[in-house]
């Protein structure tokens, strides 16, 4: 009783406070408050302040029953040409001018809008149902009267509900976690439905509920949440609880469980609802599909256009033609000039007023009104095949293409430029750990590579599938562990039975191992580690055992080993992985020694850190097991939970844990039972249960797999440790202090933990190389920092070799901090994480504060595989005519290498460099490049006949649009240009971004390296508003969706990086190879279909309005229609609706095969040549035409007869509809025995209709009343011979166009068609033919066909000798009162400067550009060759230099291990590499992916970002005016002293002179030039 | 399309199951299926246009089109027509079978005998106007002769006046006999009487008679027997057109008006027949089917041929045509004709048709030997490329 009492008084207490809440909340509208339920739930419903808020239940339903007809129709009048259709059908009432029956003239838009409003109906009806069925789904909610959990509907759940929920179970709203069955206090989801990720992510009770021991009772809560509103961000959630003692806790996002994610690995979480309903975030990111028009609807809607103004003059014309009519009678009524129903004479102006309205209604057909729901109805049809592609479809993840926006599939077919992402789009996303350096001494792993290469085998030999592919596997000899050795026999065999793309039940069975694990194929996940290194991990290991057992400091050991130690312990901890156990893949495996949580008081680093503690944690912390849960008590409720805990903990350590948990832990044997114990109940041994790792990211899991080959293995991670097992030293905990999350700003991640044998505060850190590099701690001067310095220098040796090599590299290093330091940090750490405003950036801050000063440990190089097929993929959209742009955030050396993997660059063209750090550099930059660019070319354009026998792909065109601003046409050369993300940011500047284009489009393909999320919207943006062109984003991850968004068609690769991208897509696809069938096949069919079918219907209606038209100048332009109205409006409705959707969803003019073996004939949608402007009036004369012939024919036939206005209407009808069939039969490539069932359907439909219409009614249908008119028409052999004349007569000419065109002058397209006729094996040959006639790609046709010329796209632009050239240019600047000091290894330059020195190879390419004052360099012997001569400048043209940039790789890539003399001389002798080091660059070809390219492939463009840049000092203007006076300059030249000298320049020469092609205009340029 | 998120949702439920439950057999695929049509691959013909594959069927039109032509040419002339053009008083008439002089007895010039009839605009005058044309003819009509009055520039085709008209009255309807669509406004009503039949069509019925006498050799006239029953369509008088149900049309009509411009109310228009009067009068119901062009011909009286007589319908010789001048036409520059004619089966006499399918045929035919032309000089390639099969 007394207890109830409490309760009351507390209610109302709380009912007060909620009072005064309220208030607070009203004034305050930022916030939301929550109350628990339970305390209302005697008082009226009113007192309950958390009425307010939305409850469970769902409606996704846009309409009711009630509001369905109101606001449908409304939406549909949103739609210009319903409202037009609609005030044509209301016209029709008005006495005066109306043509039909009213009622009828209404059913046309009726039926199109009662079509769309059942569409409407039915979808929001499949809505109501799924909310239904969402609403009704069950869950536990606390009940006050029951005092337990019961059984309650979703939508019963309100804000302010206690839930309890179970594993695998949905949560139904977003929930604040308060209580979790799990021992940490941790629940972990899967929110795979709201973002895709498939790994678990942990969630944490509130902070003051941690520590409740006893079940959670919601009976006693007291506390008030104050919390954001509602809103979308699923990244964020902050507020505050306030208990009943007054005390506050913050609310972070980790205690949010959202609506939609699914518990696991969680047995009971509790939880009060904060957000219910459609103010959950999950819901409140639902957002509908998107809304785009096509190109060809916009093309369409002006050829609508086109069609009022013909409608209008149309009128016009009847309308004049009727006064005149008129008036020629004068005061004379004739008898048939019937009054005004008035009997009132209406004057002959008046008269035509009304009737130009007349008309309008009578050629209303014009303006087609089924057009836009065929095209509609067309695209849903074109959209489900797609869907329904098996090509498309991807077995491994069972998913096949989605189409999300379902009217822009033609734009498929249009696109002209693409923009790629590159990583998790071009790449797999799946990280292969490759190789590393540790200490400035690199591992190789040369196994790896093999054994990776095996996988490339595989893939490659798929078919062949050779057994004994685990032979050939590598061994490791020197590791001696009996086990291991078992080991690599067993991952020999899983990566036998796993391959990627084995027969189709391996690949099933691979799919759906990686489901349960993301990130985890075998090929990941088995690494070989390097002999070499392992050994070192051994030695290390037992080293610093044998240190640890004869308490001997660890700081005696050599520093290498411990780096080695360090940099596994980093790769091990430094991440945010999950462990779980296969067996159960969602239940974490938990090692637990001891409850720990990250230190979040300044009270408990106090206590923790107490020297006095220290001493005796050392002993404990590695190894005390602990079952906390056997002596919880029941009584913290809602008591300072921190300092109470610790000191609990405290006392659990001491108590049941002696000094004896040292030999515990270090025993050799490192699994005892009571360590070994897994959750799930199995002893096992540590081979046995393999332990899987989920990740947040793919390169993270990488990296602790390879530490694991080298078995330091992460075995358990929980909040507050890390568990990891070594060799020798056995398992160690590491107590995780802090996890600085990784951040795309700080571009690293750090975790802080207490090394469990040095007991030091370390923090880990990973990061990219630019900017760990630049947090290193300067060496010291003496020969300790020569050391350091050493192992810098060459670690940024490897780095920019890996960076080379196509790699993803991490820099990992360590910071040992000492007490005091890191009492300071804290400090303002925990002031940072306890702030409620402006938390995040605080806790930025903080982070930064503690990355300093880092020691470096080593860096990784990681791979990202290239997806299957992309190189071919890449190949074929550009022979397709499709502009490839690779934008990445991406170091520019890693998106170059990966380019070059993919084809995107060809090691034969050119590649122009933009790296520039000001907008005035990066004007010049562009002013040179496109000055190049036209010195260049231009001498090929001024020999255009000679050029275009030159293969066409080298030199292809887009057409640009007539409204761009400039009208010459751009070529398209062989070039690609490369641009930083900062030179990017300059250029993409309005002054900049016209001559960034101008350089941007006559480059073959872009690659924008460093590039943030925004700068590819802005590139994207500007290619499309700017060069008026179709472009296309793919992308896969949350950096792309802007980019995704902005693009006329948005890709998505629903790949591992979540479903962000693909929720802002238009299309999802599993592969980016899946592109090439999706645009090559599909967008060119769709394309095509949808403009054949949009002028079929064009033609159409203007063919049947203009039968009217002429009768006009018969019945005086009275309006009269011998059609009769019925005919005249369901004509289009009906009568000839099927045939062109059959025709529109199904028609192909060329196969998928030949489609995509010549990727050519997808220019004909690009330039739009199924549907260009002039096809519009070509068809509109050819209805014209075809509709004098169907009138005048019947004219004719019955003139001066006893004919009446419907018995010769009627078959002029008839007449129009064979024709108009017959018309689409030419049209129709494609004849399935559909076409023939929706064309004799028509007519059937036709005539069955009129056989019904004209013996129903003798009276009904005036003014028609065409009793019996079609049964007598039916017994006239005059109407049958009328038939079969008129629609020859009228299709004549157009059958006879068709077939000379196809004789004459073929478009490529139907050159295809040709082609499919063949069979397949001559096809086959003829194809291959035309492929091997290397460098003219385009010349498809077989031999026999090679003088009919290609109608078209390609202009008369010519390059030559592009071809063979491999030369590099790189376009940077440096001002050599920079570059000297730097090179002289001075200290001048501080850090930066300094590294800049030590990675002497990147000077090789800018050395020459450093006073460079020609508009471009040539960089390489060709420059040196013409001696003081601009004539050797420029005759380097057409020539081939990979022979020295072979050379170049070789000495740069050589010497890793003896570093080149320091760079004293000048630069430019750098660049003059002897090319007999040739044979150095060799090794390359060893990597498997990149081997053939690498022969030839440029490595000079590889040199550190920082050093090319152009880095115009703010002082140097002078400087920088200078260089563009000399730019400016007409005839550039060179002063001699810069010029590099070449040794090999004979050869070089001669070479030179072997490959021109030329020649003529060359030596015509030097003449201009000298 | 809101609840995306939602259908990933129960999509979620699959493999949530799946994991339960671990069978990878049980997982739903969702790999479409392989069939011709969804994989777009159904079994087709896949005509290609070039000069090659089309030329057959330009020459196969054209030698079907150019016999058929030549035949419908040769039927249509073997009709004889001939439009009784009474223009000029003093002219004998002798036509040839292929003669269509545009001649009428409208009553233009001065010369005709009915210049002093058409001098008459007035529509319901009471004084009948009569005037005689005289006419020979050269051969004799040896089938049943089909005898039209023909209007030009008469657009019984204006929208207003198709309109003008209530098909339920026509049809016997009795409320609308009473009460006539407002369609037929002005026609409505007259002197707030109901107007039966209503409308402009039926006000303006062409009201002239023609009679038709052969004038023996021995100068007497012999009036050839018209039949004015069977001219309209069969479905028109028995079903289309209806009296209003009554025995004495008379009463029927009662409380209804003439038309404005009739001479007397619609219940008499053939008083001699009673199946021929009232709505089912077929001059009535002939008029009503309004003609599709400006000039048109309706039939008016046929001339049958005599049964087991072996003498022409209309022999040779002289004859006189007997016009009652009601129909006034020189207001809109309208004329007035006469024809006699005989019919095949493919109609009146029109050579047109004949002549379309002749030259749509010729030209078919040339455009077929242009094709095989292009095909020799430019198709070989393609023959060539054709070969390999």
């Amino acid at each position: 009783m007394a207890r109830e009492k409490t309760t009351e008084t507390e209610v109302v207490k709380g009912s007060k406070e909620a009072k005064r809440q309220r208030k607070k909340t009203k004034k305050e509208y930022k916030t939301r408050t929550v109350h628990s339920n339970l305390l209302y739930y005697r008082t009226k419903a009113e007192d309950n302040p958390n009425r307010h808020y939305a409850d469970n239940k769902i409606k996704t339903t846009k309409y009711t029953l009630l509001s369905f007809l109101p606001k449908n129709l409304f939406e549909q009048f949103h739609r210009f040409a319903n409202v037009y259709f609609v005030f044509i059908a209301l016209l029709n009432f008005v006495p005066v001018c109306n043509a039909f029956q009213p009622e009828l003239a209404l059913a046309p838009v009726v039926f199109i809008l009662s079509v769309t409003a059942i569409k409407d109906l039915w979808e929001d009806y499949r809505r109501h149902r799924s909310d239904k069925e969402i609403n009704h789904m069950d869950c536990l909610v606390y009940s006050r009267p029951e005092r337990q959990y019961l059984e309650r509907f979703w939508k019963e759940v309100r804000v302010g509900d206690f839930i309890r929920l179970r594993c695998n179970e949905i949560l139904p709203a977003d929930v604040l976690l308060l209580s979790s069955s799990d021992p940490d206090r941790l629940v972990h989801i899967e929110t795979a439905t709201l973002d895709g990720e498939t790994n678990l992510k942990q969630r944490q009770v509130v902070r003051s509920f941690l520590d409740l021991d006893c079940e959670f009772d919601p009976s006693k809560y007291r506390s008030v949440i104050e919390c954001e509103k509602p809103n979308n961000d699923l990244a964020r959630f902050r507020g505050y609880i306030t208990h009943s003692s007054g005390r506050r806790d913050g609310l972070y996002k980790d205690n949010l469980l959202l609506r939609g994610c699914t518990i696991r690995n969680t047995e009971e979480c509790v939880g009060i609802v904060i957000y219910a309903g459609h103010e959950t975030k999950a819901m409140l990111n639902n957002n509908g599909p998107r809304y785009k028009r096509s190109k060809l609807e916009r093309q369409m809607n002006v050829d609508v256009g086109w069609c009022v103004i013909i409608l209008l003059v149309m009128c016009l014309f009847s309308a004049i033609g009727h006064g005149l009519w008129m008036y020629q009678y004068g005061e004379k009524r004739p008898v048939f000039d019937v009054l005004s129903p008035e009997g009132t004479h209406m004057s002959p102006v008046l008269s035509a007023i009304y009737l130009f309205l007349t008309m309008i209604i009578v050629f209303q057909v014009l303006i087609p009104i089924s057009l836009f729901v065929s095209i509609e109805i067309v695209k849903i049809c074109q959209v489900y095949f797609i869907h329904q592609d098996l090509e498309l479809y991807d077995e491994e993840t069972d998913s096949h293409l989605q189409c999300r926006a379902l009217n822009i599939t033609e734009d498929l077919g249009q696109m002209q430029y693409i923009f790629s992402d590159k990583t998790g789009t071009l790449t797999e996303n799946k990280m292969v750990f490759r190789r590393c350096t540790v200490a400035g001494v690199e591992y190789s792993h040369d196994a790896n590579a093999r054994r990776l290469a095996m996988y490339q085998d595989v893939v490659d030999s798929e078919e062949e599938d050779c057994p004994s592919h685990g032979g050939t596997l590598p061994r490791r000899d020197s590791v001696t562990s009996h086990q291991s050795a078992a080991k690599v026999v067993l991952r020999s065999q899983s990566t036998k039975s796993h391959r990627r793309t084995g027969s189709r039940a391996e690949a099933k069975r691979a799919s759906i191992l990686s489901k349960h694990t993301a990130f985890s194929s075998p090929m990941e996940k088995d690494i070989t580690p390097d002999p070499q290194l392992l050994d070192k991990v051994n030695d290390g290991g037992s080293q610093m055992d044998f240190k640890r057992f004869h308490s001997q400091s660890l700081s005696q050991m050599p520093s290498e080993l411990t780096d080695i130690i360090d940099f596994f312990i980093a790769l091990t901890i430094c991440n945010t992985v999950v462990v779980s156990s296969p067996n159960q893949p969602r239940h974490k495996v938990r090692m637990r020694f001891e409850l720990k949580s990250p230190v979040k008081t300044i009270e408990d680093f106090i206590k923790r850190f107490t020297p006095s503690r220290l001493t005796s944690s050392s002993n404990n912390s590695s190894s005390s097991s602990l079952n906390r849960s056997s002596n919880r008590g029941c009584s913290h409720l809602l008591t300072s939970p921190s300092a109470e805990s610790t000191l609990t903990k405290l006392d659990e350590e001491r108590h049941p844990r002696g000094p004896g948990g040292l030999e515990q832990a270090s025993s050799p044997v490192p699994a005892p039972p009571t360590l070994g114990t897994c959750y799930d109940g199995k002893p096992g041994s540590q081979e046995e249960v393999e332990l899987r790792y989920e990740a947040e990211s793919p390169d993270e899991a990488a990296l602790v797999y390879a530490a694991r080959a080298y078995k330091c293995s992460l075995v358990g991670r929980l909040p507050d440790q890390v568990t990891v097992e070594f060799p020798h030293l056995g398992r160690l905990s590491f107590e995780l202090l802090h996890t600085l999350g990784f951040d795309s700003n700080r571009k690293r991640m750090s975790v802080v933990v207490r090394h469990p044998l040095t007991d030091q505060i370390t923090v880990y850190t990973k990061g990219a190389d630019s900017v760990i590099m630049d947090l290193i701690t300067p060496p010291p001067t003496d020969s300790k920092g020569k050391r350091h310095r050493r192992i810098l220098y060459k670690t940024q040796n490897y780095l920019n070799r890996y960076a080379a090599d196509g790699l993803r590299t991490l820099c990992i290093a360590k910071k040992v901090m000492s007490k005091e330091e890191y009492a300071v940090w804290l400090r303002r750490h925990l002031e940072a994480e306890t702030a409620i405003q402006g938390r995040e950036d605080l806790l930025f801050e903080s982070a930064l504060r503690l990355e300093t000063n880092l020691h470096l440990l080593g860096a990784t190089g990681i791979e990202d595989r290239l997806q299957d097929g992309v190189p071919e993929t890449i190949a074929s959209l550009r022979k397709a005519g499709l502009q490839i742009w690779v934008l990445t955030g991406d170091k520019q050396e890693t998106a170059i290498n990966i380019a070059y993997a993919c084809k995107l660059l060809d090691p034969e063209e050119e590649i122009i460099t933009l790296n520039a750090d000001s907008q005035d550099a990066t004007a010049v930059l562009l002013e040179e490049s496109l000055h190049y660019i036209q010195v260049k070319f231009l001498c090929s354009s001024s020999d255009p006949s000679r050029a275009f026998q030159n293969d066409y792909a080298s030199v292809y065109s887009f057409s640009p649009p007539a409204s761009s601003s400039s009208s010459q046409p751009f070529l398209v050369h062989r070039l690609g240009l490369v641009i930083d993300g900062r030179t990017l940011a300059y250029a993409l500047d309005s002054s900049l971004e016209e001559k960034f284009l101008a350089v941007a489009r006559s480059c073959r393909s872009v690659l924008c390296c460093r590039s943030t999320p925004l700068q590819k919207s802005m590139v994207v943006k500007l290619v499309r508003n700017k060069l008026k062109v179709m472009t296309l984003a793919i992308g896969d991850g949350a950096n792309d969706v802007s980019m995704i968004q902005v693009a006329d068609v948005g890709v998505g690769i629903s790949g591992q990086e979540g479903m962000q991208a693909v929720m802002a897509s238009d299309f999802a696809m599993p592969r980016f190879r899946n592109l090439q069938k999706l645009l090559l096949v599909h967008g060119h069919w769709c394309y095509s279909r949808l403009a054949n079918m949009i002028l079929y219907f064009f033609y159409k209606n203007a063919m049947f309005v203009a039968l009217i038209f002429w009768y006009q100048f018969h019945c005086g332009f009275s309006g009269s229609a011998m059609i009769d109205q019925w005919y005249l409006i369901f004509f289009n409705l009906m009568f000839s609706a099927f045939p062109q959707l059959i025709t529109g969803t199904l028609d192909k003019d060329v196969s998928s095969e030949t489609l995509q073996e010549l990727p050519q004939l997808y220019m004909n949608g690009q330039n739009s040549e199924e549907y260009k402007p002039y096809m519009f009036w070509v068809n509109m004369i050819d209805a014209f035409y075809q509709s004098l012939v169907c009138f005048f024919i019947p004219y004719f036939a019955y003139v001066d007869s006893d004919v009446d206005l419907f018995t010769w209407g009627t078959p002029i009808t008839t007449l129009a509809l064979l024709t108009i069939l017959t018309h689409l039969g030419i049209e129709t490539k494609t004849w399935t025995w559909l076409n023939w069932l929706s064309i004799s359907f028509s007519v059937c439909l036709f005539f069955t209709v009129a056989l019904c219409y004209n013996a129903s009614c003798p009276s009904c249908f005036s003014p028609s009343s065409p009793y019996w008119t079609m049964q007598t028409l039916l017994g006239e052999p005059l109407f049958y011979l009328l038939c079969v004349l008129t629609p020859v007569a009228a299709l004549m000419p157009r059958y006879f166009y068709r077939a000379c065109q196809g004789s004459l002058f073929p478009s490529p397209v139907q050159v295809g068609r040709q082609l499919d006729q063949l069979p397949s094996d001559i096809r086959r040959n003829i194809l291959s033919l035309s492929r091997v006639q290397a460098g003219s790609p385009l010349d498809l046709r077989p031999p026999f066909l090679s003088s009919l010329s290609f109608a078209g796209p390609f202009p008369k632009g010519c390059s030559h000798g592009v071809a063979t050239s491999q030369n590099q240019y790189s376009f940077t600047k440096r001002p050599p009162d920079r570059l000297d000091p730097s090179l002289s290894g001075g200290v001048a330059g501080g850090l930066t400067e300094k590294k800049r020195c030590l990675d002497e190879e990147d000077q090789y390419t800018l050395a020459s550009t450093e006073t460079d004052t020609l508009p471009y360099t040539k960089e390489g012997p060709r420059a040196g060759t013409g001696g003081g001569s601009g004539a050797g400048t420029r005759g380097v043209t057409g020539a081939g230099s990979g022979v020295r940039l072979g050379a170049g790789d070789g000495e740069t890539w050589t010497g890793p291990d003896d570093p080149p003399a320091p760079l004293t001389q000048d630069c430019q002798d750098v660049t003059l590499l002897d090319s007999s080091d040739l044979s150095l660059s060799s090794w390359i070809t060893s990597t498997p992916l990149l081997g053939t390219p690498w022969l030839t492939t440029p490595l000079l463009t590889m040199p550190q970002s920082e050093s090319i840049q152009l880095t115009l000092p703010p002082a140097g203007r002078d400087q920088s005016a200078a260089y563009r006076r000399n730019c400016d300059d007409p005839t550039p030249h060179r002063p001699p002293e810069h010029r590099p000298i070449l040794p090999t320049e004979g050869a070089d020469h001669a070479h030179n002179q072997a490959t021109p092609t030329c020649p003529k205009e060359h030596s015509s340029l030097q003449t201009t030039l000298l | 399309m809101m609840a995306s998120s939602y259908n990933a949702k129960e999509e979620d439920g699959n493999p949530s199951s799946a994991t339960v439950h671990g069978g990878a057999g049980t997982v739903k695929n969702k790999k479409p299926d392989n069939t011709a049509f969804k994989q777009q691959r159904l079994p087709a013909w896949q005509p290609i246009l070039t000069a090659g594959t089309v030329l057959p069927a330009f020459f196969v039109i054209g030698l079907i089109f150019i016999p058929i032509g030549i035949g419908l040419f040769v039927t249509s002339n073997n009709i004889k027509e001939f439009e009784a053009c009474l223009y000029s008083v003093y002219s004998k008439y002798s036509f040839s079978s292929l003669s269509t002089l545009q001649i009428d007895y409208t009553g233009v010039d001065l010369s005709s005998p009915c210049f002093n009839c058409s001098q008459n605009y007035i529509w319901n005058s009471t004084t009948p106007c009569t005037c005689s044309v005289p006419f020979s003819l050269d051969q004799p009509f040896e089938s049943n002769v089909f005898m039209y009055y023909g209007l030009s520039n008469f657009y019984q085709n204006h929208r207003r006046y198709v309109k003008s008209r209530d098909d339920s009255q026509l049809n016997g309807d009795l409320s609308s006999l009473k009460n006539p669509s407002k369609e037929c406004e002005p026609y409505r009503t007259s002197e707030n009487k109901p107007i039966a039949p209503c409308g402009a069509i039926a006000n303006s019925l062409f009201n002239d008679t023609l009679d038709l006498y052969y004038i023996d050799p021995n100068g007497s006239r012999t009036a050839i027997p018209l039949v004015k029953k069977g001219i309209a369509w069969w479905t028109d008088k028995h079903v289309k057109f209806r009296n209003p149900a009554g025995n004495n049309l008379t009463v029927v009509f009662q409380g209804t008006s003439k038309p404005v411009n009739w001479r007397k109310p619609v219940y008499e228009l053939d008083p001699s027949d009673s199946d021929n009067n009232g709505f089912i009068n077929e001059d009535f119901i002939v008029w009503m089917r309004t003609a599709a062009l400006p000039t048109f011909r309706k039939l008016y009286r046929i001339i049958q041929k005599k049964p087991n007589n072996m003498s022409p319908t209309l022999p040779r010789g002289q004859y006189i045509l007997d016009v009652t001048y009601n129909y006034p036409v020189r207001s809109f520059e309208g004329r007035k004709r006469m024809i006699l004619s005989t019919i095949s089966w493919m109609g009146g006499k029109n050579p047109f048709l004949g002549i379309a399918y002749i030259t749509v045929g010729s030209v078919c035919f040339f455009l077929g030997i242009v094709l095989l032309i292009i095909h020799h000089k430019y198709g070989n390639r393609n023959n060539n490329a054709d070969i390999p099969n």
